[in-house]
């Protein structure tokens, strides 16, 4: 549930907002340009992923991070981009190879074998 | 167009993981790069160690493909899948499933070719059976040690937005 929260710009930036402290529904809405009902159920998202949870006081009901969740999905993301990032690399280098023989051979044998 | 060289991850949902990335190349050679036993073995899970051993590819619809990486001091690492579509150059989906237990479950994968001015928008979506599926791609031997290290807030939600 984590990464479908997560894949929404909106809720990433009350996220940010959260980070520097708890907010109101109220004081969430404001700086998106956004109705109550909108951001609400953003927050239900979040706090269904246990990205947020909801604070006692009885009228503002502050929102605030929860940062073990996020740390442990945005871990895994930052692996995932590394392990291909590295093979990306790689395939750039090939690619680079890869024409260069092109160029040699001209256009018309691009389809035999690389040998 | 991203500059080439930049890579995107997106999570659209929670069993599925989208890439996008440039190259500086015509799509003919990027599909070349991953269609072609020789071209693979260059660059696929060739880090710390492991290569790929066997990389055998039947490229047509229903054809099978079969990779075996050999790591050090590792068991072998196997993964086999079956296309389901091919349009050449510019189209793969594909079946994916690992050897061992730690990848519970099947997947399928998109690969999608996009040539631009002489570049290629490589897109790759894999969707997996479980959410736990996808959790433990990272759990193969090949992948382990790409440590992450950071632990700013702002950094993390950054990884997750897209680079432009």
């Amino acid at each position: 549930m984590t990464f479908a929260a997560l894949a929404d710009p909106t809720r990433r930036a009350i996220l940010t907002r959260l980070a520097s402290g708890a907010a109101s529904v109220t004081e969430l809405a404001n700086p998106f340009d956004m109705s109550q009902p909108a951001i609400s159920k953003h927050l239900k998202v979040l706090e269904r992923a246990g990205l947020i949870s909801r604070g006692r006081e009885a009228q503002r009901r502050p929102r605030r991070l929860e940062p073990r969740p996020l740390a442990e999905a945005t871990e895994w993301l930052e692996r995932y981009r590394r392990f291909w990032e590295g093979n990306y690399q790689r395939l750039d280098a090939l690619l680079d190879e890869l024409k260069a023989v092109t160029k040699k051979r001209g256009p018309t044998k691009r389809q035999e074998k690389s040998r | 167009m991203s500059p080439a060289g930049s890579l995107n991850v997106t999570t659209p949902s929670d069993r599925a993981i989208a890439m996008s990335r440039v190259f500086d190349a015509p799509r003919q050679l990027v599909f070349d790069a991953y269609t072609k036993p020789e071209l693979l073995k260059r660059w696929l899970g060739v880090q710390r160690g492991w290569s790929l051993a066997v990389c055998e590819i039947d490229l047509r619809v229903g054809g099978a493909y079969r990779y075996v990486w050999r790591g050090p001091n590792r068991p072998d690492m196997g993964m086999r899948g079956v296309f389901r579509e091919v349009v050449r150059p510019e189209r793969i989906v594909a079946t994916e499933r690992f050897d061992e237990s730690w990848y519970p479950g099947e997947a399928e994968s998109t690969l999608s070719l996009v040539e631009q001015g002489g570049r290629t928008t490589l897109t790759l979506t894999v969707r997996y059976e479980s959410q736990a599926a996808r959790d433990a791609v990272l759990k193969t031997p090949m992948a382990e040690g790409v440590g992450a290290g950071f632990d700013k807030l702002a950094e993390m939600l950054e990884t997750l937005a897209p680079r432009t």
